[in-house]
């Protein structure tokens, strides 16, 4: 049932409109992935687990493997290929440098967008314990995560 | 790891989703957060033929305060609960409960209403709102929460019915509950859970409520009532703890034998009788 059925999608992606077909199923990782061709937002788990999707929908930090292509229909999404902007690093992407925060890279992406949410989306400086709680959400298997809370930290200005 | 091939349909209201539902019986799925859904679908776990999809439907994002309870709308996603003042002051163990939920960016997306009609029995939210008697709002009736969760991802639902909303009550003077759980880490489904609603007058409990989670096919209130009538101290707490801890008969787990899970449990009970008494007195 349903199969060959393909509804059409506007997004905006990282400032750019795209209108495409999409098949109910797909999922909207592999939209970014496949059909754009946007490939730093990596897949690992597929069932939310793991982290390496996360973007950011309408401004918020989802999963993208846990969202359907067409629910993304009329939305403004922002990937990692988006965060340098003018290719400019940003600063995130500096203090991740700076600090060490990744190895192979993996979970990288999906850490820098759910942490551009936790620090936009808010008035107040996290805490050091908010961006532990944060980073719960995603799998590093390289670095321990100290670099990394590190190197948000120093970006938030977290005591 | 992809979905089946389905039929998708976006809702425009809750009277839509009922009709659709009412159109495709046991074939359809309602969408709403996806945080559970999406991965049984990614793992084909859940084969649905038609998905509906509630994201775009109107009028069902607010958080209201009627006849003295909280009423959290089907679409309201667990991170806006979190932060409302309405549920900080009005429903504190509501409030608690949400960062036990998931993950920061899982909780933006998932919603309170869903992890209810999700019924996952080491779920937090069914627990507090078992715990304090809350209801759940259908497309057809009101259900005490109590009577709404049957079993593992089971509930009184048909397969025409919509949850609306879920009403918390708000606690009076006097009241407070508290809410606790053991997983191996923080955002995982938890091996033992429990809550506890206290109402205390005149340094005495007055009335009690106490649930269990995790531990039981559904969250499940157990035997309070020898807290009420007296004040709790270390000594009552055991007593009532090590009684619930004999009545569950916990099913083993990967990570926790059923003598383990039990034992959590009466550390847990123990916990949330002590704190719900301290923050009520």
């Amino acid at each position: 049932m349903g199969g060959g059925v393909v509804n059409a999608i506007d997004v905006t992606v990282n400032g750019r409109s795209y209108s495409e077909l999409v098949e109910p199923r797909l999922l909207l990782s592999d939209f970014l992935r496949h059909t754009l061709g946007l490939t730093g937002t990596h897949v690992g788990c597929e069932h939310g687990v793991c982290g390496a999707c996360t973007v950011r929908l309408d401004g918020t930090a989802v999963r993208s493997c846990l969202l359907l292509a067409v629910q993304a229909d009329g939305t403004s999404i922002e990937t990692i290929e988006g965060l340098a902007a003018n290719g400019d690093l940003h600063p995130l992407q500096e203090a991740f440098r700076r600090h060490h925060a990744l190895q192979c890279g993996f979970c990288t992406s999906g850490i820098l967008m759910a942490a551009a949410d936790l620090l936009e989306s808010r008035d107040t400086v996290p805490t050091r314990g908010e961006i532990v709680d944060m980073l719960a959400g995603h799998l590093c298997r390289c670095t321990g995560y100290e670099p990394i809370v590190d190197a948000i930290a120093d970006v938030a200005g977290s005591s | 790891m992809k979905p089946v091939p389905f039929t998708y349909i976006r809702a425009e209201s809750a009277e839509h989703v009922v009709e659709t539902l009412r159109a495709h019986g046991d074939e359809a799925k309602i969408l709403a957060g996806g945080q559970s859904l999406l991965p049984a679908l990614n793992m084909r776990l859940v084969r649905p033929g038609v998905l509906v999809d509630l994201n775009f439907a109107t009028g069902l994002d607010g958080i209201t305060e009627e006849n003295g309870s909280l009423r959290i709308g089907a679409l309201v996603r667990q991170a806006t609960a979190q932060r409302s003042e309405l549920v900080r002051t009005g429903c504190p163990l509501l409030a608690e409960s949400l960062p036990l939920v998931g993950h920061v960016v899982t909780r933006n997306r998932g919603t309170v209403c869903g992890s209810i009609a999700h019924a996952d029995s080491a779920a937090e939210l069914p627990l507090a709102l078992v715990a304090l008697g809350g209801e759940v709002v259908t497309s057809r009736r009101a259900v005490p929460a109590a009577e709404f969760f049957l079993t593992h991802f089971t509930t009184t639902l048909e397969p025409d019915e919509l949850v609306v909303a879920t009403s918390w009550p708000r606690l009076g003077p006097g009241w407070a509950g508290a809410l606790e759980e053991f997983a191996v880490r923080h955002g995982d489904f938890a091996l033992a859970s429990a809550a506890c609603v206290l109402h205390v007058e005149d340094a005495r409990v007055a009335d009690a409520r106490l649930a269990v989670g995790s531990v039981t096919a559904r969250p499940e209130l157990v035997e309070a009532s020898p807290l009420v009538g007296h004040a709790v101290d270390v000594e009552s707490a055991r007593g009532v703890a090590a009684t619930v801890a004999r009545s569950i008969d916990p099913s083993p787990n990967l990570h926790g034998s059923p003598e383990y899970r039990r034992r959590l449990i009466e550390v847990l009970v123990e916990r949330v009788i002590a704190r719900a008494w301290a923050a009520a007195s």
